[in-house]
Formats: structure tokens, C-alpha cells, sequence
């Protein structure tokens, strides 16, 4: 542990420092929005979401190396690619008579074939497992400046639009009725979980990122009686979770991002399985 | 509860369809209804299941629209009317687990009436006087998925009289109920009855037929009977004949019961 902790100040071990503050800044945004897709049972969209976005990361890839397109990151690939794969599920949810699932299935999918394909053909060892699970090496300090720009932006919006956002996910109907513009608000929620989809791809990776959506929420909500403490119980668990599983990998030298999920599951685990002894105690 | 003072005798009707038609595909749930519901009227909607009560109920709220015929409520368009409609959903899909409490659920009645969304002091007094009406105030701050089915069935009542409405449509309110709290609900949807339009859809007649002026039975057509009129077979006819009941009925004549005066 001690290790760890003089690793963080080592100069050469810059990325493990940077690893931590991309989590530590990440989780609130997860925390928050995490909370929010939890309690609308949207889980399957943002799962969606993040896997779609290895169709921009790939083409960002490949624009770069084809096009001279320097400045087409694959941090701002998939940002693009997020967005516009949340504003197509929402819109296809809220309007289409197509199955929404299919739909979905779809786009989930075709985003990741498109990805790889894309990676194929750039030219260049670049090795998609580094993009599907995550590679803390790859933090740049670049990309902790557009994680804090988006991180902001994600609990700002997330913050401000508490009520209405607590309306729509309890009651879409009487939200509706009450003039509220629950489809704004549906697509809303959408964008935002896409950005924060983008916040820790890097570390976690686009397989495994939804793990940090849902499990730190969903631990939470076994303890909170209002969403807010529900947010604020995930974002401790996400910090912890992120903390501890960096410190981990570090020790045992193991995969990080892995690592960081898996502690994360271990919680959930533990307080279903204890919720569930002590029901069958009473 | 603001009272929003408005002529009783005024001419203009709460709600008032014309000839509506309206339809789930090919399947028809509405025909040819047309009625109107003066302001301060007191209504129940009875009928058999898929009768068409509850797509009546979202005709008027404006969150289906009719194939043909015309609805205005309080004289304009149910999209623009809305606002000052209190709605109580018979299904509530809501995931029990959600964790709000009661006053988070009674508060989205006045979601909405704000810009950004803040609930101002006001909102929370006037949320809080519903609860007051409903005798629920206690609740206030339980966790919502804490409460009996009969609870939730009045926070939810609060929840729509929080809109302070001018028309109140409750969707099922007594369903969930036990039989000794269901005295209590009559006697609060009666006091509610003498200040806002209330438009109730029940299973029991013998339950709202004591609070309303006139019950409309819904089967595809609507049929209005003045509650003085209610009678078992009004009752075995609307519900397709195959419902036990005891018929006390007395002003019927031997030829059985004609519709066709009664409107």
C-alpha cells in the first residue's frame, strides 16, 4: 500500500496519477447520472451508448492516420459518436414503432463492428483490447482537461434539472401533464449519460464502463430513501471503488481497469447477499 | 388550497365532447360519444373493463386524440387546459424501488409551474395543505414505497389536488382501498366536490352513486343516467349481463329500462 502511495508521487509514474484523478473526477458525474439511469431502468440504453462508441474512437483512428485530421482525437470521436448514439436511441424510442429493443440491439452492435473494422484498416499497431477494456497508460493530460470540462458540464446540468429530472423518471405521464417537456428531458438524460460514458472509457474501457454506472447506484439505492442520497452514497462508492481498485492493480499487478470493476461488483454483492441473510434471519 | 372563485352559473361547460370516435387500430373503444359536464359537476364513470373509461379520461387530458369529434375543456383545447387539470392514474408504473418520499411525489403536482424547476415556498405550502385535505400530512416525509396501497392511492389524490385543479379526474380511487378507509375517502372527495369539477371512474356504483349527480356508463357508446335513476338494471345492461347483483330496484317498469329518455 505504502508502495502505492509513494508510486503516486513518482515522477515517472505519471499516468497512475493521472488514472486516479480521471476516477476521482468521474465519479460524482457517475454517481449522478448513474443514479438517474438506475431509477429509470435505463441501464440497456447506456449500455448501448458505450459501446457505440468504438465505431468514433476507430474512425477518429482512422481519420487521423488517413487524413492528416490531427486534431480529430479519439477522446473527441467519441464524444461525437456518443451523443449522436444517445440523440438516435431517444429519438427512436420516443418516436419510431420500430421494437425499441431491436433498435437499440442494433445500434449496439453496428457501432462496434464499425470500430473495428475502422481499427483494421489504420495503419499502425493499435490494439482495440486497450479501447474495449481500458489502458490507464493511454491517459494523456490532455484528456484529464476534457474529462474536468465534461465533468462539469455532466453535474451542472444533472444538478440543475434535480426536480424536474426526478418528475419525468417517476412519472413521465404526469410530468407530461404538468407541462413539463418530458422528451427534452428523456433526451437530456441521454446526452448526459453519454458523456459520462466518454468521462471513463479511458480507464475502464467501453466493455466494462457500465459497471460504474449501475453498481455503484445500485448499491446505494439498497440505502437511500431520496435520490439525492442515492447520489451521493454512489459517488462515495465510485470514488472508493476507483480508489481502491487503482491500488489494488497497482499491488497485485493486475489490470486496472478490471480491477476497478470488480471491486465494485464486490460491494453490490455484498450488500445483496447481507440484505438477503438478514431477510431470511427475521 | 387557493380557491379559484368562478361563476357557478357561468354558461361555459368544464368538459364538453361532440360526436368523438376514437379507436386503438382497428379496434373502436369509442363511438359517437357526446356530453357535456357543467362546472362544479360531479360525475362518475362506471362500466365494465375496456369499456373505454381510462381512453376517456386521456381524451380529456389530451394525451390521446380523437379519431373525429371535438373535446374542449374549460373552453379551449385538454392540451391547453392541462394545467388546470388534477389527474390521478389508475396504474402508477412506477418502479418500487424509486426512493422519493411522499412530499417529493406530492411536489411534482406544481413541477412545472417553475422556470428552472425550484420548488418555491409556495409549492411546498400548497403541497403540504393537500396532504392536510387528504389527512396524510403525517407522511409527509416517509419514503413514498413505505405506504399501503390506500395510502399511496391519497398521496397520489394530493398529488393532483397539489395542481390545484379546477377539474379533478381520478382514475380508480377507491381501488386498493380497504372497505373501512373507503367511508373516508367518500367523505373527502365529497368536500372536494363542492369547489373543483370531479370526474371519478369506479368499479362500486354503490360507492360514488352517494357523491355524484349523474353516473356515466361507458361501453363503447356513453350513457347518462341522473343517479336518482340508478337502478339494477341500468346496471345489468351496461355491464353486459353478466354481473351478480341484488336487484332492489323499484321504478322499473315490467318492459325493463329505457335509455333512450335519459339523455
Amino acid at each position: 500500500m505504502l508502495t502505492y502511495f509513494s508510486a503516486l508521487t513518482d515522477p515517472n509514474m505519471v499516468f497512475l496519477r493521472y488514472a486516479l484523478f480521471a476516477g476521482l473526477l468521474a465519479a460524482p458525474a457517475f454517481g449522478i447520472i448513474g443514479t438517474y439511469v438506475v431509477a429509470r431502468r435505463m441501464t440497456y440504453l447506456a449500455g448501448a451508448i458505450a459501446h457505440c462508441v468504438l465505431g468514433g474512437i476507430g474512425a477518429a483512428l482512422y481519420c487521423q492516420v488517413h487524413y492528416g485530421m490531427a486534431w480529430l482525437t479519439p477522446m473527441l470521436g467519441a464524444i461525437v459518436t456518443a451523443i449522436a448514439a444517445a440523440l438516435v436511441i431517444g429519438l427512436v424510442s420516443l418516436r419510431s414503432r420500430e421494437r425499441v429493443d431491436s433498435v437499440i440491439g442494433a445500434i449496439w452492435v453496428l457501432g462496434m463492428a464499425a470500430g473495428i473494422i475502422f481499427i483494421a484498416k489504420t495503419p499502425g499497431y493499435i490494439d482495440p483490447m486497450s479501447y474495449l477494456f481500458g489502458n490507464i497508460l493511454m491517459i494523456t493530460g490532455q484528456d484529464l482537461l476534457t474529462i474536468a470540462v465534461l465533468d462539469v458540464i455532466v453535474i451542472g446540468l444533472g444538478l440543475l434539472s434535480y426536480n424536474r429530472m426526478i418528475a419525468v423518471c417517476f412519472d413521465e405521464e404526469f410530468a407530461r401533464l404538468r407541462g413539463i417537456r418530458t422528451e427534452l428531458y428523456t433526451l437530456l438524460l441521454l446526452c448526459l449519460t453519454a458523456l459520462t460514458i466518454v468521462l471513463m472509457v479511458r480507464v475502464v474501457g467501453i466493455v466494462m464502463v457500465i459497471a460504474l454506472f449501475t453498481l455503484p447506484a445500485a448499491t446505494a439505492s439498497h440505502f437511500s430513501t431520496r435520490i439525492w442520497q442515492m447520489m451521493v452514497l454512489a459517488t462515495l462508492l465510485g470514488l472508493v471503488s476507483v480508489a481502491g481498485g487503482l491500488s489494488l492493480s497497482y499491488g497485485l499487478d493486475l489490470p486496472s481497469g478490471p480491477t476497478i470493476v470488480m471491486l465494485a461488483g464486490f460491494f453490490y454483492l455484498i450488500v445483496i447477499v447481507g440484505k438477503g441473510l438478514k431477510n431470511r434471519l427475521r | 388550497m387557493k380557491i379559484t372563485p368562478f361563476p357557478v352559473s357561468s354558461d361555459l361547460p368544464a368538459i364538453q365532447c361532440e360526436q368523438l370516435f376514437f379507436s386503438y387500430g382497428e379496434v373502436p373503444i369509442l363511438t359517437n360519444v357526446s356530453f357535456s359536464i357543467k362546472k362544479l359537476d360531479a360525475v362518475a364513470l362506471v362500466g365494465p373493463n375496456g369499456g373505454g373509461k381510462s381512453t376517456l379520461l386521456k381524451l380529456i387530458l389530451g394525451l390521446l386524440t380523437p379519431q373525429s369529434g371535438t373535446i374542449q375543456v374549460l373552453g379551449t383545447t385538454p392540451q391547453q387546459a392541462r394545467k388546470k387539470i388534477g389527474y390521478m392514474p389508475q396504474y402508477l408504473q412506477y418502479d418500487t424501488s424509486f426512493p422519493v418520499s411522499v412530499m417529493d411525489v406530492v411536489l411534482m403536482g406544481r413541477a412545472g409551474s417553475t422556470g428552472l424547476g425550484r420548488y418555491s415556498r409556495e409549492d411546498r405550502r400548497v403541497a403540504m395543505q393537500a396532504m392536510t385535505e387528504l389527512a396524510v400530512d403525517g407522511l409527509a416525509s416517509r419514503p413514498f414505497n413505505s405506504l399501503s396501497g390506500g395510502q399511496r392511492q391519497r398521496i397520489l389524490i394530493a398529488r393532483a389536488l397539489a395542481c390545484e385543479p379546477e377539474i379533478l379526474l381520478l382514475d380508480e380511487p377507491t381501488a386498493n382501498v380497504d372497505p373501512g378507509v373507503e367511508l373516508q375517502f367518500f367523505e373527502i372527495l365529497k368536500a372536494l366536490a363542492n369547489r373543483v369539477t370531479v370526474l371519478t371512474v369506479s368499479h362500486d356504483l354503490g360507492f360514488v352513486s352517494q357523491m355524484v349527480s349523474r353516473v356515466f356508463c361507458i361501453n363503447r357508446q356513453v350513457k347518462i343516467h341522473p343517479t336518482s335513476e340508478l337502478t339494477g338494471e341500468i346496471i345489468h345492461e351496461m355491464y353486459g349481463g353478466d354481473v351478480r347483483m341484488v336487484r332492489h330496484d323499484h321504478c322499473c317498469s315490467e318492459q325493463g329500462h329505457s335509455h333512450a329518455d335519459i339523455l
